[in-house]
């Protein structure tokens, strides 16, 4: 073991750092580097093919279609920027620590200064029979990704050897990829590094409602198949039928080059506080490294590490680096998950609470906290991670452990670390916010670089961004100006009983200022009134007056109901002969099934509506837009129930109310999900035995799988839930609010409640019935033969040159346009 | 909305009298006549610009003012003041 102290890398003018392998490690040691010395020239060598990119979420490639730039950790022209030459795609074959150069395999040389190895490390694939055969994979590489995901398209079964972090993220991926999933485990727990068995029983159930299969206690002794894996055979005898096999059982560090080198190694590449190896001159960091005889497999440690590496290979003074405690933050099965320290110990306190899948656990060794889990509510993370840090001597863990539950991000000192990778703490963050005026999250993450590490600390970052900006609990205004809440202003108008927005504006000054909140105003006031209000059309915006969307250039589009995305030869040629008419300039098809005439004007508008003859397919409106649908048992051979059937009553069922936002909605005839349903304001799927309904969903800027609100056994049974969510929605969601927020923020559990409750969902139901009797008389394209006023469609006329007359004056004045008078100017 | 001598001008008639601006959003052109009021301001329907209905002076963003135009009302009849080219030296009528 080298002794601390040695002997600095004497600094060879000219040469380079060289960092082998484009790694997590790799990047963070290039910024840090850079941060540290503007001038110092950086070569990274990576065997890989693409430059350094975010491993910690490469689940992320197996789950979305994205591709690996999705995963970057910096934009290509970040290194030319920065004067950080890539080798990519190229190994390093020797490296001779005399001469001070590695050799590529293309047979080129570097000569380096001082060395970085950051090789991370190698899959383990363990010596089991048939390990070799076609179809089993491991998990580590893009690569791997792309091979697990096509496999799974085809296989019948997949089973995952290895039920740590990465076994469960890999079978979670194959499963959103529709290929049934075993995850089969050699411990009688799953994560039983980071989990005990009582966290580990929770995640049981959660994986279960995932739809992946675990086993435990099973140790695989033969992967059988011809040529390509048939399947696994356990000891013991049992077996598990698989076309698809991902191995994930551990890591090894790669320590090759170091190895060939002469350096010494042992699990790792053995380094002293400096990061040092037996090497001088050369520093070893991130997964490859052993320091005091522990090797990191995850991403925690290696900020911390590198901090200390940068020094040392600048030749620089600084701080030792005396290990880390190993945490981890993630989301297994959709459950949040913290992981620090040591779970063994010999004290400590946990709470269980099976209904809410929680699980918080304070395990302490002699007195001092040492180890923490947290599953499922990981409030007070920071300062439970501090605890550990610091060895806190805890006195009654309960109490600990309740107070971090109860713990703020406004209760952490402004000296707390928020971001680890970075070093930021939260009076950065505070500073930012109230010093530089930042308003948004991704300013003050730009600014102090706090969340662009490994990410795990953005909710920190966005909670305290809204906390410190908004001076207390954020609260959400309606009418920003006068600063009221929705919550104030319904509680305003149902108790003086407000018909109309002037009469609210009169009373609370709200809309007054700037007048942007009147469309919420308008929707909350018809909202509490079911619809029974006084309508002042000055409220709304533009596209409620006319019932259309405005367009860029000041035209208006036409979408006219198409219910389930089904239509009828009459309708469109109506439509055909509409758009040749009116010669709109461009017939669309949406994505919601239906069709768009694009370039109508304002006041040709009625002319269009009467000649199409079909009612508003509310396409411009915060109501219900559509229901998509595809075919069910009506033709398609998969299908399990009448999914068009269902998607037209729903669509007929709703349209016509105004909602906070827009809701888009989808009916699937099968679990194939052809009318992507899951991601849909409010969806509902076909499942053997009945509809499942779901709600939160988006597939915009926000991409959101939505959540299973229930399963019901018909079809009308599935609407009356669906309804009684809407209505809900409707009633609480803050304008301009998509499902896809407010979900989340209700939470699951409480919409539950009060939508499927017998009596609180049939109160909904009855309340939405009363909101709709009101608005369901009136298709709005109707005002084509009564205007809501006599010049809605208009514009006045013009005046000046050609002398026509004027059309329509407003509100009863007399307007009549008089030229100037002779020779006069103005 | 009204065309003078091919120029578009959006007549409003708010809570404090009558205002008249160019029609013409400077942000990306949209039609102000479209907007919303408030007492003292009008949101464009594209993107929200504000500006100040007696002034045109843009509020809260920096594309820029809008013309605006003097409104009268007499004997129950609305003018508005919109200049025109010079007559031509020496024409009559």
């Amino acid at each position: 073991m080298p002794s601390n102290g040695r002997r600095r890398s004497t600094q060879t003018s000219g040469e380079p750092i060289v960092i082998v392998g484009g790694g997590i490690a790799g990047q963070a040691l290039c910024e840090l580097l850079r941060e540290r010395d503007p001038s110092v020239p950086i070569v990274l060598v990576s065997a890989e093919e693409h430059p350094p990119y975010d491993r910690v979420n490469l689940a992320e490639l197996l789950v979305g279609d994205g591709g690996i730039e999705a995963l970057r950790l910096r934009p290509d022209e970040w290194y030319a920027d920065q004067s950080i030459e890539l080798r990519l795609g190229k190994r390093v074959e020797s490296l001779d620590t005399i001469e001070r150069r590695i050799e590529l395999e293309d047979g080129s040389g570097i000569a380096y200064r001082a060395l970085a190895l950051a090789t991370g490390s190698q899959p383990l694939m363990p010596p089991i029979p048939g390990i070799d055969k076609g179809g089993v994979l491991p998990y580590r590489y893009p690569s791997d990704t792309s091979a697990i995901a096509a496999a799974a398209e085809s296989a019948e079964h997949a089973a995952v050897i290895g039920g740590g972090l990465l076994g469960l993220e890999a079978a979670r991926g194959i499963q959103a990829r529709g290929c049934s999933v075993t995850v089969v485990h050699l411990m009688d727990r799953l994560m039983e590094r980071q989990l005990d068995s009582s966290a580990a029983g929770l995640l049981a159930p959660a994986m279960e409602e995932l739809g992946i299969d675990v086993q435990l206690e099973r140790q695989t002794e033969e992967i059988f198949g011809n040529g390509r894996v048939e399947g696994l055979r356990f000891a013991g005898g049992d077996e598990l039928r698989a076309e698809l096999v991902v191995v994930s059982v551990g890591i090894r560090p790669e320590v090759t080059l170091a190895d060939l080198a002469g350096i010494d190694c042992n699990r790792g590449v053995i380094v002293d506080d400096r990061m040092c190896t037996s090497e001088e001159a050369i520093v070893a960091v991130g997964e490859c490294a052993e320091h005091r005889g522990t090797v990191y497999g995850i991403v925690a440690p290696i900020y911390e590490q590198v901090k200390v590496a940068a020094d040392t290979l600048l030749g620089r003074e600084g701080e030792d680096y005396t290990g880390s405690v190993p945490w981890t933050k993630l989301k297994v099965a959709e459950v949040d998950l913290v992981a620090v320290g040591n779970v063994e110990g010999d004290g400590g306190a946990s709470t269980l609470d099976p209904s809410t899948r929680t699980y918080r656990k304070l395990v302490t060794r002699g007195g001092r906290a040492c180890g923490v889990i947290l599953l499922g509510n990981t409030r007070g993370t920071e300062g439970l991670l501090e605890a550990v840090r610091t060895e806190e001597l805890i006195q009654d863990p309960l109490a600990r452990l309740a107070e971090s539950a109860e713990a703020g991000p406004e209760d952490l000192p402004d000296a707390a670390q928020v971001c680890d990778c970075n070093g930021v703490c939260k009076g950065d963050i505070v500073a930012a916010v109230r010093d530089q005026g930042l308003t948004g999250k991704q300013e003050v993450m730009a600014v102090t670089r706090a969340g662009t590490g490994c990410g795990s600390c953005k909710p920190l970052v966005a909670e305290l961004v809204q906390i410190v900006g908004g001076g207390g609990e954020e609260s959400r205004y309606l009418c920003a100006c006068a600063k009221q809440t929705r919550e104030q202003l319904a509680a305003e108008i149902s108790e003086h009983g407000y018909q109309a927005v002037s009469e609210v504006s009169e009373a609370c000054g709200t809309g007054r200022d700037c007048g942007l909140c009147k469309p919420a105003l308008a929707y909350l006031v018809s909202e509490i009134n079911d619809n029974r209000h006084r309508e002042e059309r000055g409220a709304r915006h533009i596209n409620d007056r006319v019932h259309a969307n405005i367009q860029n250039d000041g035209t208006f589009s036409v979408v006219p109901r198409m219910r389930g995305g089904v239509t009828t030869p009459d309708q469109l040629r109506r439509i055909a002969d509409a758009a040749e008419r009116y010669e709109v300039r461009m017939v669309k098809v949406t994505g919601a099934q239906r069709i768009d005439l694009l370039g109508v004007k304002k006041e040709d508008l009625p002319s269009v509506w009467r000649d199409i003859g079909m009612p508003s397919g509310h396409a411009y409106a915060k109501a219900l837009r559509h229901v998509k649908s595809c075919v069910g048992t009506d033709f398609c051979r998969f299908g399990i129930g009448d999914s068009t059937k269902l998607a037209i009553e729903m669509e007929e069922r709703w349209e016509g109310l105004h909602t906070p936002a827009k809701v888009k909605c989808g009916v699937s005839g099968c679990p194939r999900n052809c009318a992507e349903a899951t991601v849909k304001d409010i969806g509902a799927v076909a499942v053997e035995g009945g509809w499942q309904v779901v709600i939160g969903g988006a597939a915009g800027a926000t991409v959101r799988k939505a959540d299973v609100l229930t399963t019901a056994e018909t079809p009308e049974q599935a609407l009356e839930a669906a309804t009684a969510f809407l209505q809900y929605y409707r009633e609480h969601g803050e304008y301009k609010e998509r499902t896809y927020d407010f979900v989340p923020r209700i939470g699951l559990e409480r919409i539950r409640e009060e939508v499927l409750g017998e009596d609180s969902g049939a109160r909904l139901r009855e309340r939405f019935r009363l909101a709709k009797a009101a608005a369901a008389a009136r298709d709005p394209w109707l005002e084509r033969d009564k205007p809501y006023h006599p010049s809605q469609f208009t514009e006045l006329g013009t005046a000046g040159g050609d002398g026509e007359s004027v059309v329509g004056p407003p509100e009863g004045a007399a307007v009549a346009l008089v030229g100037p008078p002779q020779g006069a100017e103005l | 909305m009204i065309t003078v001598h091919g120029r578009p001008i959006a007549l409003f008639r708010a809570a404090s009298g009558w205002f008249a601006l160019d029609n013409t959003c400077t942000h990306q052109g949209g039609p102000l006549a479209n907007g919303i009021l408030s007492e003292e301001s009008v949101a464009c329907p594209l993107h929200e610009r504000r500006f100040e209905l007696s002034t045109g002076r843009p509020i809260g963003h920096d594309c820029g003012a809008v013309a605006s135009y003097p409104v009268e009302v007499r004997d129950g009849a609305v003018f508005l003041g919109v200049p025109v080219a010079r007559a031509q030296e020496g024409g009559a009528a």
